[in-house]
């Protein structure tokens, strides 16, 4: 009988494909969690680029808009000494009418050997690694509400990095929780690496009521939410949610949800504050904390280079 | 000689004493990962030389990374500026020449070295590059499906590492 197989491993579970990190293994995380520090050295050396990608062609392709996150991808795949193409699909061949299995046929035969995915559709970066060739590996840079792995891992590599030991943290998620893929792939990795105590905090318009399913406490409680935590995670408030009716306004939900030094001192005085960014100051963070000693998140941009580089040079390393 | 009169803190005793008159005047130790990093740890403390030694790691100049990946091993770390020193490399096994060359590669990244010298405790021949050391503790013959690497206890005391081959 033909066994189901995670669709991102080999037979002998090495990791070919980055499309979600739901039913990764341990192991595999912290491998290239492992591997992202040996990227970070990379930084402060005189060459500030490793050969291992040379002579190959990764193809970013951008179904959605995001500056910053191709642009992590753009320096990461070059510091590996890629050739990058990005490709800006939402204004290209998908406009005309060109499916998506066409297009990736078309740049397949351009020879890629590695697709950078971003799509609006969840599963998009799925169907794409179903179909490419046994050579080409594909990273997902989100999709949909679904995953954003690549940003689950580097919010892990930052925990790590500060807080050393998973298995004993309080780590709370806060803001628009029901459309946020960083959320999902964050909650999907911390329980892997055995985090105890996840907490889910926002408005019940923005945080499901299942999440109690995934091992996740929800809280529509502020300072019940972040209270003793060692590990804080804003998400961004995504404007475009706001005109929806989930909520009553920005500065509604600032004033209840919104970190400010004052709330924040409810958490753990050596609590770590993170964000994916953008972030929209005076919305969901304050200023004095996003700019404030326990804020991480430039050290996050800087830990998703050498995240991106791992993941990279991880999957390019293991054969179909 | 054969692989199992091999005696690991004797050919040690060999290297340091073959090592000294290599060790130039500002010149750097760097170990290869790992059997060549405990080397030139314990190599630094017996010559008395200041400072910290260097670890070198192979992983990201392999040229097998296509076919094996990315190879676990710890980063690269050279507490002291390369530029216009000599660096003294060390390595415990010698064999086809390919992690010599990948680190090399991998010093350059760090700048320009006055001079790279290569000592190790076991060449096993079998070189695939032209690459040979300036010292080297004992030589053997291993048929190429044979493995040799240098271990070290809790206590620091070395020995060898052999899985023997068909």
């Amino acid at each position: 009988m033909l066994q189901q197989r995670n669709p991102q491993l080999n037979s002998n579970g090495e990791l070919i494909h980055l499309l979600s990190i739901e039913g990764l293994p341990s192991a595999v995380i912290h491998q290239i969690l492992d591997t992202a520090g040996t990227f970070l050295s990379v930084n402060d050396r005189e060459v500030k680029k490793v050969p291992l990608l040379r002579g190959k062609s990764v193809f970013n392709l951008f179904f959605e808009n995001s500056t910053r996150t191709r642009t992590t991808f753009e320096i990461a795949a070059k510091r590996l000494s890629a050739d990058v193409v990005n490709l800006d699909i939402a204004r290209s061949s998908a406009a005309k009418g060109e499916s998506l299995l066409d297009t990736i046929a078309n740049l397949s035969a351009m020879h890629a050997d590695m697709f950078v995915v971003r799509h609006s559709e969840s599963g998009a970066p799925y169907l794409i690694a179903k179909h490419c060739a046994p050579h080409v590996h594909v990273v997902n840079a989100g999709d949909g509400r679904h995953a954003h792995p690549t940003q689950g891992l580097l919010d892990m590599y930052t925990i790590r990095h500060y807080k050393q030991d998973f298995t004993n943290l309080t780590v709370a998620i806060v803001g628009d929780i029901v459309h946020s893929r960083v959320a999902r792939s964050d909650i999907h990795a911390l329980t892997t690496l055995g985090v105890p105590e996840i907490r889910a905090v926002g408005p019940k318009t923005l945080v499901p009521g299942d999440l109690n399913e995934m091992g996740v406490r929800v809280c529509h409680d502020m300072a019940e939410g972040i209270r003793g935590a060692d590990v804080i995670i804003m998400l961004r408030l995504q404007n475009e949610r706001m005109s929806g009716a989930m909520l009553p306004s920005a500065g509604e939900f600032f004033k209840n949800y919104g970190l400010t030094p004052e709330k924040l001192a409810l958490a753990k005085p050596d609590c770590i504050v993170m964000h994916p960014g953008p972030i929209n100051r005076g919305v969901e963070i304050d200023s004095a904390v996003a700019d404030g000693r326990q804020s991480v998140i430039l050290p996050q941009v800087t830990f998703g280079i050498a995240v991106r580089m791992a993941v990279m040079s991880t999957i390019a390393g293991n054969n179909a | 000689m054969t692989v199992n009169q091999l005696d690991a803190e004797a050919l040690y005793a060999q290297l340091l004493a073959g090592v000294r008159p290599l060790v130039r005047h500002d010149a750097a130790l760097a170990g290869v990962w790992s059997g060549g990093a405990w080397l030139a740890e314990r190599l630094q403390r017996d010559l008395g030389l200041e400072g910290e030694h260097g670890v070198i790691s192979s992983a990201l100049h392999r040229d097998d990374f296509s076919r094996r990946g990315m190879s676990s091993a710890e980063p690269t770390r050279l507490p002291f500026s390369v530029d216009g020193r000599p660096i003294l490399l060390i390595d415990d096994v010698l064999y086809t020449g390919r992690t010599t060359r990948a680190v090399i590669n991998e010093l350059f990244d760090f700048g320009r070295p006055a001079s790279v010298t290569l000592a190790v405790l076991v060449d096993r021949g079998g070189r695939e590059l032209p690459i040979e050391p300036a010292f080297t503790a004992a030589r053997i013959a291993l048929p190429p499906d044979a493995r040799l690497r240098l271990a070290r206890d809790a206590a620091g005391h070395f020995s060898f590492d052999v899985q023997e081959g068909d």
